[in-house]
């Protein structure tokens, strides 16, 4: 009895030691959020400051708008948002399709949307650079991420949303076009509404990747003048102790809300969990 | 039975309707535009010297020039202990987090991946923060610290999934049978996880190959230049699309070899199984 206590000691310490080292850069982080220095160096503690969450809302850095953070953002979300909703339209009518296609075609479908998963973003990205500088596109920056970022998301939405078809009741289909509509008003009204969570949980996947994307946001924002993302944002700049102060606190915000959002959804399948197992229920 | 030819050919054009099936039209469209040609015109790219004829010029390069045959080979090194330390340290800590003594809710699993929420280089940024307090500055060590710092989910998560959704009957009839906690661990469960393990080292490895923002952020120097910089170099800087994207169909066969090797791999298992 004893030793197995001692057995789970030492395991979930283990764990605990692992978890400890990939979140104490994350607390560092957080900690010096809170004060502005020359140096900008974690260590250099110069008094409580607020000053590096102030700089996350300049509105001019080097001569304009363009080149400041809150842009970066902006065009972060913009494409994010633009490309998750493109790439789930796309992916959900095209996982429906490659549903019923017959076994080769199926197989051929399956085969194009592993491309993108298997493949090396950094060939991803300039195979997509290529052809935006052949077709005469390279300069805009915004509609070629657009472009690229739908691309790169559009498997990960079908991956999401296939298993789900299995499951649905193929009849209702059938049932569709028998009471009149045609293919794409049953697709529209019949098939699509039941497949609305995996369709939030595909926009949920295409929207984390896309805001994570560095290597082709980097090869393909329109050359020199090009937009920036948060990604690039950052490695341009990283070098600049005030971009990095900036950044910091930024990353305090989307890591505490984040942490946030965790606790509260845990909290609440807890809860729920909790009334669902209550005797009065189960009776 | 048969109906006359012509009436055959009408009354196909007029059933023909749009079906379900079709609805995949659009995605082999989009896909053969922007997946398969680029990489085609890649292709074509990596063939062509200067002057546009075809020719290997371009993957000579890769052997004659020692710039690059080194950058690959850091980068090679590199990818090879960022995965052996990533597997190191994810296997006993998915033992723990599968083993439903030790750990019975999904949390702790959610903590390991809730860093992913930042931006990977956003993490680094703070990592190389933390090298600079703790005056770390051997640029190896920062590097596959960094590297496994980024892809640690990657190899934790698939080995995870296998262990916790496998048969636990399998492990009582090992100790029915008089095997001890070693044995049960070599002869069943590590067989058992191979396909988790397989899919991690996927997902860490040729990734890290490819990678070159995390040396960018985290190595100070012009040192341990990978082959990634190479590639980048070669397009956002000068301009020589051929040579670079011979580098890239290198990386690409690079990719599919490995896949290959998985998919023979994970095959055997799957025979060996019946």
């Amino acid at each position: 009895m004893k030793n197995k206590k001692m057995q789970k000691t030492i395991a979930l310490s283990f764990v605990f030691v692992v978890l400890a080292l990939m979140y104490v850069p994350i607390l560092f982080l957080i900690i010096y959020s809170f004060t502005y220095t020359n140096s900008g160096l974690v260590g250099d503690w110069g008094g409580f400051d607020l000053r590096s969450y102030g700089y996350i809302f300049e509105t001019e850095r080097n001569g304009s708008f363009e080149n400041t953070l809150l842009a970066a953002l902006g065009n972060t979300l913009l494409i994010a948002v633009t490309s998750g909703l493109l790439a789930v339209l796309i992916g959900t009518v095209s996982a429906v399709g490659i549903f019923y296609l017959k076994r080769r075609m199926k197989a051929t479908a399956n085969t194009l949307n592993q491309i993108i998963v298997v493949n090396a973003d950094i060939v991803t990205a300039v195979a997509f650079m290529t052809f935006f500088f052949l077709i005469g596109l390279r300069d805009y920056g915004l509609v070629t991420l657009i472009i690229a970022h739908t691309m790169i998301t559009v498997p990960f939405v079908i991956l999401t949303v296939s298993p789900r078809l299995g499951q649905l009741n193929k009849n209702l289909y059938d049932a569709g076009l028998d009471l009149g509509a045609g293919p794409m008003r049953t697709l529209f009204t019949v098939v699509m509404p039941q497949l609305i969570p995996s369709m939030l949980a595909a926009f949920a996947i295409a929207f984390t990747l896309s805001v994570d994307d560095f290597v082709v946001t980097y090869f393909n924002n329109g050359g020199a003048g090009g937009i920036n993302t948060l990604s690039t944002y950052l490695y341009t700049s990283f070098k600049q102790t005030r971009v990095v102060q900036q950044l910091r606190a930024l990353s305090s915000l989307i890591f505490i809300l984040s942490f946030a959002i965790l606790l509260f959804v845990n909290f609440r399948k807890k809860r729920k969990a909790k009334k669902d197992n209550s005797p009065i229920h189960s009776v | 039975m048969t109906q006359p030819a012509h009436i055959a050919i009408k009354k196909r054009k007029r059933h023909f309707a749009l079906r379900r099936q079709h609805f995949s039209f659009p995605y082999f469209f989009l896909s053969a535009l922007f997946v398969v040609i680029p990489l085609v015109i890649l292709l074509v790219y990596a063939f062509r010297d200067l002057g546009g004829a075809f020719s290997f010029s371009n993957f000579a390069k890769f052997f004659t020039e020692a710039t690059v045959r080194n950058a690959m080979g850091r980068s090679l090194l590199l990818a090879l202990a960022t995965t052996a330390v990533c597997l190191a340290l994810s296997y006993p800590v998915a033992l723990v987090l599968a083993n439903s003594r030790f750990n019975k809710t999904v949390v702790l699993v959610l903590l390991f991946i809730l860093p992913m929420y930042i931006n990977s280089l956003l993490r680094t940024l703070a990592l190389k923060s933390v090298f600079e307090m703790i005056g770390l500055s051997d640029v190896f060590t920062r590097l596959v610290i960094a590297h496994v710092y980024d892809f640690f989910p990657f190899m934790l998560l698939p080995i995870y999934t296998v262990l916790v959704n496998m048969d636990k009957s399998y492990l009582e009839a090992s100790n029915d049978l008089g095997g001890n906690a070693a044995s049960t661990f070599l002869k069943v469960t590590l067989p058992l996880s191979v396909p988790g393990i397989v899919s991690g080292i996927l997902m860490v490895f040729m990734p890290t190959v490819s990678m070159f923002a995390i040396r960018d952020i985290v190595a100070d120097s012009d040192r341990w230049s990978l082959f990634g910089n190479s590639i980048e170099r070669k397009f956002k800087y000068e301009e020589t699309y051929g040579e670079g994207a011979a580098y890239a169909i290198i990386l690409l066969a690079m990719v599919l070899v490995t896949m290959l090797v998985a998919s023979r791999l994970n095959r055997k298992i799957q025979e060996d199984k019946r």
